[in-house]
């Protein structure tokens, strides 16, 4: 039985927003609405990572997720304005989406409750991981050899070259001759 | 838990002691340090109001507010009383909620930051493990609250004026972060009250006087007040993103921005003059509270002789210093401190533990990494100078070509 404390009851309002926030992303039509809902409900994902005693990925995933995605987003969307109020559906491939959204979401859900289905009592916490880490320990893993340097410099590079493709992308011809 | 000393320093534990409930005192000390934390500052920015408007209207060779109440001192109320009864108008196709919404996120964004601002040693609202990076997360929402007023005003100069002010704020707040890391180094935690025990011995403007420049630049910027203040530009383009705005919605956009320059002062003061440090702190540590305000004031002075002295920059120059200057000297400085610290750690030049809040024993590692600074901004400096040589030339060059005399003055941009 779930014990209803300030923890259950912040994790209900947390959820009502990342649900919320999610319904409301694909029901407006309004695509700057849209990418509003999109922050509303990471910003409940933060409070996850807080409920979780994880300050640094809440305030991470502030400053990453709304500081500058949904800051992307809103731009990109803000610069066609046109966009902001879709009348009609544009394409006929919905039901492609839908299915690959199921599929990831079945995908999701199996990935994360098998490797704890049938542990443990009900009402007894089973935790995934018997280390608990900060920031420091974050740190340490993402440069040790037998951590995740690999993953973070194909990130770094990945992420390099991405800007030098926007730089490019964005150069004016005139530049050269001026 | 803390034991009862005086109800000043421990209040929670002392009304246990005087036969209050557990929680209860709990619940009454979180609900008073809330309380204060969100209306002092506010409070205060009444008061700053009518030190700016005096202090410009000095600079300026004029009296500034003297009508209402003693020295005008009452002014700003007045001000205030007068945005509350104007009419609240909402522009006739706007977006109403996210209209309405955009000046209490301005509001509830700067009030946040005060959360984390350690007053006295025993006195801060969360002493957050991550202090540092809860104030770029909630620094980063601004944008948000930019974006919603530009675009829920449906008048595209406010749409222009979001994206301009954007663009200044997610530029400016590389070289901050940049600088920020820094302290974090130097301190070895992100925690506002480490960051301010860690400067017992020395302050860290001190100990890397181009970090605490680079950070108060980047946030006069983010502040947008002058010379960066280009976006509002009240002369020529009326106001930015917030022009459709008016009456108490647009005094919340005012008084936003002003605890903004308030709040860049008071962090400036935490992570670069020592924060509460001061002389008696030990014995007394509400007297810290004393100390950070005397850094606050000075600080928060030099930001408005800043701003009623220096003349605006252009757009292109506002980039150029951000992308060509500022941010290669940040990851250059960060690289060297990193270098210099673990250099002072190799010639045991690090003083002791117990001896860490002297000023003798930090002297050594002090001249190490400010030798070190001064090194590199000469560097830089030397380059900028060489730069607006080459510039300076070409455009001299390019007048004699056309056959008219060189501009006065050059046109050196940074």
């Amino acid at each position: 039985m779930i014990e209803l404390n300030a923890q259950t009851i912040a994790f209900a309002i947390l959820s009502v927003l990342v649900l919320g926030g999610g319904l409301g992303v694909v029901t407006t039509r309004n695509l700057v609405h849209g990418a509003l809902w999109l922050v509303l409900s990471l910003l409940g994902v933060a409070g996850y990572f807080v409920l979780l005693s994880a300050p640094f990925l809440a305030a991470v995933q502030v400053l990453v997720y709304i500081g500058a995605i949904a800051i992307l987003i809103v731009f990109a969307v803000m610069l066609t304005r046109s966009m902001t109020s879709l009348g009609e559906v544009r394409n006929r491939q919905w039901w492609l989406s839908a299915i690959t959204v199921i599929l990831l979401f079945l995908l999701l859900a199996v990935g994360i409750i098998l490797p704890v289905w049938g542990r443990g009592a009900p009402g007894e916490v089973t935790s995934l991981s018997a280390t608990v880490g900060g920031a420091a320990e974050l740190g340490a893993a993402l440069v040790d050899g037998n951590g995740f340097v690999l993953p973070f410099e194909v990130a770094s590079i990945l992420l390099t070259a991405a800007m030098i493709g926007a730089i490019v992308v964005a150069r004016d011809e005139e530049d050269e001759q001026a | 838990m803390t034991t009862c000393v005086d109800f000043i320093n421990t209040l929670s534990p002392c009304l246990v002691r005087a036969g209050w409930n557990a929680d209860l005192a709990n619940l009454l000390s979180l609900l008073l340090g809330v309380v204060i934390v969100a209306t002092v500052p506010l409070l205060t920015v009444i008061l700053l109001i009518w030190i700016e408007r005096k202090f410009a209207a000095r600079i300026q060779d004029r009296i500034g507010p003297n009508r209402v109440g003693p020295y005008g001192l009452l002014q700003s109320l007045a001000d205030a009383l007068k945005m509350l009864t104007k009419e609240d108008i909402t522009p006739s196709g706007a977006d109403r909620i996210l209209f309405n919404l955009a000046p209490i996120i301005t509001f509830a964004t700067v009030v946040l930051i005060w959360a984390i601002v350690p007053f006295t040693p025993l006195h801060i609202g969360a002493d957050l493990s991550i202090g540092i990076l809860y104030f770029v997360a909630v620094g980063s929402i601004g944008a948000v609250k930019v974006m919603i007023g530009g675009w829920s005003s449906n008048n595209k100069y406010a749409l222009l004026g979001a994206f301009r002010t954007i663009a200044l704020i997610v530029s400016y707040e590389v070289p901050m972060i940049l600088a920020l890391l820094v302290p974090v180094l130097m301190a070895g935690s992100m925690g506002m009250q480490d960051l301010t025990h860690a400067q017992g011995g020395m302050w860290f403007i001190v100990m890397s006087p181009l970090a605490a420049i680079i950070f108060f630049v980047a946030n006069l910027a983010e502040t947008g007040r002058s010379p960066f203040d280009l976006l509002e530009a009240e002369s020529e383009l009326i106001a930015g993103y917030n022009i459709e705005y008016s009456g108490f919605k647009f005094g919340m956009f005012m008084a936003g921005e002003f605890m903004h320059v308030f709040t860049v002062a008071v962090l400036t003061a935490v992570l670069f003059l020592g924060g509460w440090w001061g002389p008696f702190v030990d014995q007394f540590p509400a007297l810290g509270f004393i100390w950070l305000g005397l850094k606050t004031a000075v600080v928060y002075l030099f930001m408005l002789l800043i701003r009623n002295t220096v003349p605006r920059f252009r757009i292109d120059q506002v980039m150029n210093i951000n992308w060509k200057f500022m941010v290669p000297l940040s990851i250059v400085l960060i690289l060297l401190q990193s270098f210099l610290l673990r250099l002072i750690d190799a010639l045991g030049l690090r003083p002791a533990p117990e001896l860490a809040n002297d000023l003798l024993a930090n002297l050594p590692q002090t001249l190490v990494l400010l030798a070190g600074n001064l090194v590199l901004g000469a560097i830089f400096m030397h380059l900028l100078q060489r730069h607006g040589r080459t510039l300076r030339e070409a455009d001299e060059a390019l007048a004699t070509v056309k056959g008219e005399a060189a501009p006065a003055g050059g046109m050196a941009e940074a």
